[in-house]
């Protein structure tokens, strides 16, 4: 039930580790999981979220998402304060895998470093970054 | 998302492939290093194969199991010297699950045992502890007039499991199966077949030993009949459901067949090696104990993580994951003997986080199908 084909929406930004973020005016950003993270980890069957107003550090792991068989961390794409969690996915963790830009979103960040962004990459880049991983 | 390269690991030219492979490839299967062999963990999705397994029938292909046979005169008095469980006791056409035990009780392998004749056993061995058993056996068949023969290379293995297994598998190949915990000499692909009323997921079903060559094709039929390619990954949350040990989890040299709950399957007067440990561990208790629990809340437990009773270590998870069937996560521990008993509160420190569970009894599951058949 996952999403057939791999997608990676022109309007995001993404992280070398798979993560996504949406910019929210200048200082907020929603994250999330790429398709091909959530393709790689199979069918996602439990997320923990952070604590809201909790301080991430990009680079870091911020939460866990979990498939039957693993257990993977996610990691920030920028450093912020947690302002809001996707509660949702506590009792449907699968919409991490059928629809990961969008209701399955993770967090949404207040940013402590908006610039950060300018080292994110691009939707294009991150498709070439698979295509050679 | 970090820890990928742990959930994929890189698949290199020196692992053995089984006759299947090109079937797996077909089917998009996702592939994994196991045991030296290059397996499907999953085609669709774990979740959905357990399912098809308890509601249906899934088939695995188990090729990279060992296959061993002993025969001669002197096989009954081998095998009563190398295996836990009394082989004697096996008819003509039965099965019978053993240990393996070094002399001081350490379970080397768990494996089960096929009569296929008066005088003639096939042994089905763990892959990973396939030619250290070979060797094992090499040294202690010394003095018994018997033939101890590595026969892996002669069999495909297909586990067709599920309440509906049995019925499919009968259509499909046009064949008599042999009850459970019995074995049958058969034809499929016009080729000589054992088929095995035996499993590894707490469902009925039947494993089938078949010539390489043809096992593709059958593959097929299977698949066209309607049964579920299934992965390495559903058979061992099925076999977790089930409370059925995995050797390298919950069997190891470092534990007695006592502490993992095997007892059952040691004869101790059959005089095995290992049974003079196995008596004292029977007779003085163990330290520790094998017991299956249930994450009361969110959380899933996995294998190495600390048990906890009022802050307290007192063991580690050998076995944990999302159970498919109860939506929740499940494992079992090795922890201290006296708090092995279902009802025990217990805490699974999962990677800091501790989540609250509760010792339970076995099965973790109980599948209406296997019910019914007792």
């Amino acid at each position: 039930v996952t999403l057939a084909d791999a997608s990676y929406p022109e309007d995001l930004l993404y992280h070398d580790q798979h993560d996504w973020a949406r910019l929210e005016g200048d200082e907020h950003a929603v994250f999330g999981i790429t398709w091909y993270a959530q393709d790689s980890l199979g069918e996602v069957v439990f997320y923990d979220p952070p604590e809201v107003g909790a301080a991430i550090d990009k680079d870091s792991s911020y939460a866990e998402v979990e498939s039957v068989k693993a257990v993977s961390d996610v990691i920030a794409p920028m450093s912020g304060e947690i302002v809001e969690v996707n509660d949702a996915l506590a009792d449907a963790p699968e919409q991490i895998n059928e629809d990961p830009y969008r209701e399955g979103w993770l967090v949404k960040v207040k940013l402590t470093a908006p610039t950060e962004a300018e080292a994110l990459l691009g939707a294009e880049e991150y498709r070439k970054l698979l295509e050679n991983g | 998302l970090a820890g990928l390269s742990n959930t994929l690991p890189r698949v290199t030219d020196s692992l053995r492939r089984t006759s299947l492979y090109e079937r797996h490839a077909e089917l998009g299967a996702k592939l994994v290093p196991f045991a030296g062999w290059e397996m499907p963990v999953t085609y669709e999705g774990v979740r959905e194969e357990h399912m098809a397994v308890r509601t249906h029938a899934g088939m695995f292909d188990v090729s990279h199991m060992g296959e061993v046979e002993v025969e001669g005169p002197g096989a009954l008095g081998f095998l009563q010297r190398v295996l836990s469980n009394d082989v004697a006791a096996v008819a003509l056409g039965g099965a019978q699950y053993s240990c393996l035990c070094a002399e001081d009780g350490g379970v080397l392998d768990d494996l089960f045992a096929y009569r296929l004749g008066g005088d003639r056993y096939l042994l089905v061995t763990n892959s990973a502890n396939h030619a250290a058993d070979l060797a094992w056996f090499g040294r202690w068949s010394r003095g018994f007039d018997v033939s101890v023969r590595d026969v892996a290379d002669r069999y495909a293995m297909l586990a067709v499991q599920g309440p509906h297994a049995r019925g499919i598998v009968a259509a499909a190949l046009e064949i008599d199966l042999p009850p459970r915990m019995h074995v049958a000499h058969a034809r499929v692909g016009n080729r000589p077949a054992l088929v095995c009323g035996t499993g590894y997921t707490g469902e009925a079903g039947v494993e089938l030993l078949i010539d390489p060559e043809i096992a593709p094709a059958i593959w097929v039929e299977l698949l066209d009949a309607g049964v579920v390619p299934c992965g390495l990954g559903a058979r061992d949350t099925l076999r977790l459901e089930a409370c059925f040990h995995l050797h390298g989890n919950d069997l190891s040299p470092e534990r007695n067949p006592i502490e993992a709950g095997l007892g059952w399957c040691c004869k101790e007067a059959t005089g095995f090696v290992g049974a003079e440990a196995v008596t004292r561990a029977r007779a003085e208790g163990t330290t520790e104990r094998l017991a299956p629990f249930k994450i009361e809340g969110a959380g899933i437990p996995r294998q190495g993580n600390p048990v906890l009773v009022g802050g307290e270590t007192v063991g580690a998870v050998a076995s944990g994951s999302f159970s498919p069937s109860l939506e929740i996560g499940i494992g079992m521990a090795y922890l201290r003997s006296d708090l092995a008993e279902p009802g025990t509160e217990i805490e699974i420190d999962v990677r800091g986080k501790h989540r609250a569970a509760r010792i339970a009894s076995k099965p973790l599951y109980e599948s209406p199908s296997s019910r019914k058949e007792k």
